[in-house]
């Protein structure tokens, strides 16, 4: 209180008053445009595209297995495993990466939506490659039909112009990743996917509620390559999820989960840039279609009817 | 106000803080836990929340732009008590939305890495630029006042000092070129609120996966959305706290009512639009989504809140009791508060069908619905942000020169 009282002398220099206030407005308003000037100047030097390593630094050179007979008759898994050594030999940008999934072959039995979740140690809420159940036809003329759905890994995927941090893109190999470093977890990318694909991890776990965490779900995953724990709400907590074509085998040779895990052998994966793999022939067969195709997303993954 | 009621709304207040701290405490420590929405239904009432606060803001903003840009006499005295709403219900928005991140650490990321594709980076920034705006525009309008008040004692003296940058009264001259500020701002800060809402809406309206929100009206909507919500906060505002109750008064409420009531029928005619176009031949995707908006689990929210309370009830007092003040505030309350319908009606509905016939049942998981209801938590955290925008309101009309209030006139 006293402070105040000492303020009128200022008031006894009225001319200088009249002036300090219009300068300080322009130093104001200098800050303010300058500020403003600095934050967008510095936005466009922090901002860079994601870009991934190409090159031959990313050849990776997987073992043969030369006892293992690989020719005509070979299962169909050894087949799409030697395929992969062979693209992995490439570097990344020459590989594109698709699956075909046979819902002829599907049995409706969740082992690799259930492999996927063991895989990736997904949480509660989050799941990558749930298998949809159709019912058709009216009784006694009835029939099931099961489309497992992963990540279509799309030539035009929605989610990744909408990013506003650009923390999902596509690979050059096919593959659309996600940082789990960058995203702020605002979930557009999730309502921008038509299929769904995208789920968003809330921090939730399967054994909330019960006396301790369960050991396997304190352990980490190993998504794009990284060891991500899930501990103290650390990321992928709070982030967007998705299938990834389990990258992180594939790197090592190894198929991912869901076709490795497929007991009917109706899921392919291989290397679309390659003529002869699998998946290329299978992929232009008169009864594969591609979902959602009217959205214009150029759907990776196929499917046979 | 007596000191009865006074005492009742305090305890309110006091007790809707405590329930909402609560909330924020468990957001803070357990993260969305408690949270009902989930992967497929990802955004809920924090979001629906989000725009409908930032709607009010532009609303009162924009109304705000008509006294300082095109000097409209009829509404010249509440300019400053419309720009305080604005900050006010902006502030309430961004805390709404900061509060639905995954990671609410790394809100930044937006300023240091954004994506300009995105429609949401170029949201962030245009709210950014919008805020700043507001800021300079209230100090700029409330300048002749604080300053006027430099001069006195006690708390008032010290805000007026403190706020004012001057240690006396404003000369003429520095009035008037005040004046010339603020017109300059408003007039950059019109297509600015337009840009910056439009992109709020547009937000939505681009994601071209949910039929629901990809039409070209709706980022118009918004618009005339924040405009008869905005314009509904600020008739109640000035209907209920404003000092003189003199002719002055009767006539800016009056004018209120007017404008309320035309951008009220505006608004209803572009819903119309929205709605009927779709739904007129009773078949297609859209129409099952858009009957079970009108007709479905929550048919009331739109037919009772919106369309019976924020509605026909407003235009019925606008209509028949225009000259009383106490008709115009509380049609402008009613459209206001139940214009929280729409935004839910807006966010909700987009989600809650998917594209994949089935995906429903391909996993069961109480984060993989395609249904939500808020939960109590999510209440709570929005009960907060409501608390502390009535207090910070409560604490500008109380001690920042917005009315005519103790003015010597």
């Amino acid at each position: 209180m006293e402070a105040k009282e000492e303020r009128p002398d200022v008031q006894e220099a009225p001319v200088a008053g009249s002036e300090i206030p219009r300068r300080d407005f322009i130093r104001v308003a200098a800050l303010a445009a300058g500020g403003t000037a600095l934050v967008a100047g510095g936005a466009v030097v922090l901002s860079s595209s994601p870009e991934d390593p190409t090159g031959p630094g990313t050849v990776r050179l997987i073992p043969d297995t030369p006892s293992v007979p690989k020719g005509e008759g070979a299962d169909l898994l050894i087949r799409m495993q030697e395929e992969l050594r062979l693209a992995m030999a490439k570097p990344v940008e020459q590989r594109h990466w698709m699956m075909v999934i046979d819902t002829r072959k599907c049995v409706g039995c969740s082992a690799c939506t259930v492999a996927c979740i063991a895989e990736n140690k997904l949480p509660p809420g989050v799941v990558y490659r749930p298998v949809v159940q159709q019912e058709m036809g009216a009784f006694p003329n009835v029939q099931l039909r099961f489309f497992p759905r992963p990540c279509m890994q799309c030539d035009e995927p929605p989610c990744v112009p909408v990013c506003p941090v650009e923390a999902t893109w596509k690979r050059p190999d096919g593959v659309v990743a996600i940082d789990y470093d960058e995203c702020i977890g605002c979930g557009y990318c999730i309502t921008a996917c038509p299929y769904n694909a995208r789920t968003r991890d809330l921090g939730d776990n399967y054994s909330d509620g019960t006396p301790a965490l369960q050991p396997y779900e304190q352990q980490p995953n190993h998504e794009y390559g990284k060891s991500w724990s899930r501990q103290d709400h650390s990321s992928p907590v709070g982030n967007a999820r998705k299938c990834h074509f389990c990258l992180h085998r594939l790197e090592v040779g190894q198929l991912p989960q869901c076709v490795t895990t497929c007991i009917g052998r109706a899921t392919y994966f291989g290397d679309g840039n390659n003529p002869e793999s699998l998946v290329s022939r299978l992929s232009v067969k008169p009864n594969a279609l591609r979902l959602l195709e009217e959205k214009g997303t150029k759907p990776r993954v196929v499917y046979l009817i | 106000m007596t000191p009865h009621v006074k005492r009742v709304l305090w305890v309110l207040w006091i007790a809707v803080v405590l329930f909402g701290t609560a909330g924020l405490v468990q957001r803070l420590i357990h993260g969305h836990q408690a949270a009902a929405y989930g992967s497929y239904v990802v955004w809920g009432l924090w979001v629906s929340a989000y725009i409908y606060f930032i709607g009010l803001s532009a609303g009162a903003f924009l109304l705000s732009s008509l006294i300082y840009v095109f000097g409209v006499r009829q509404l010249e005295r509440i300019g400053k008590l419309s720009l305080f709403v604005a900050v006010i219900t902006l502030f309430m928005a961004l805390l709404s939305i900061w509060f639905d991140l995954g990671r609410m650490d790394r809100f930044y990321r937006v300023f240091t890495h954004p994506n300009f594709g995105s429609m949401m980076a170029w949201m962030v920034w245009l709210y950014t630029a919008y805020f700043l705006l507001l800021l300079a525009e209230i100090w700029l309008a409330l300048r002749p006042d604080l300053a006027r008040w430099a001069g006195e004692g006690g708390i008032r003296g010290g805000i007026g000092r403190t706020l004012s940058f001057s240690p006396g009264p404003l000369t003429e001259d520095q009035e008037n070129r005040a004046r010339q500020w603020l017109k300059a701002l408003g007039t950059v800060g019109i297509p600015l609120a337009i840009t910056f809402h439009g992109g709020v809406g547009a937000l939505f309206a681009t994601v071209s996966a949910r039929t629901y929100w990809h039409t070209p009206l709706v980022p118009i909507l918004f618009l005339t959305g924040a405009l008869v919500s905005g314009g509904g906060l600020i008739a109640f505002a000035v209907a209920a706290f404003w000092p003189h109750r003199d002719q002055a008064y009767r006539e800016t409420v009056f004018y209120l009512g007017r404008v309320l009531l035309l951008l009220l029928a505006f608004d209803l005619l572009l819903e119309w639009a929205e709605f009927s176009i779709p739904m007129w031949y009773g078949i297609g995707h859209d129409f099952d989504l858009l009957k079970r908006v009108l007709f479905g689990e929550f048919w009331w929210v739109f037919w009772l809140i919106h369309i019976g309370m924020g509605s026909v009830l407003p235009a019925a007092l606008l209509l028949t009791r225009q000259k009383q003040p106490w008709s115009v505030g509380l049609a402008g309350l009613l459209i206001a508060v139940s214009f929280m319908a729409v935004r839910l009606n807006i966010v909700i509905p987009g989600l809650i069908e998917p594209n994949l016939q089935n995906l429903q049942t391909a996993f069961v998981d109480r984060r993989l619905l395609f249904r939500y209801v808020p939960s109590l938590f999510e209440w709570q955290l929005t009960l907060f942000v409501v608390a502390l925008g009535v207090a910070a309101f409560y604490l500008g009309y109380r001690y920042l020169p917005l009315t005519e209030k103790g003015r010597a006139s």
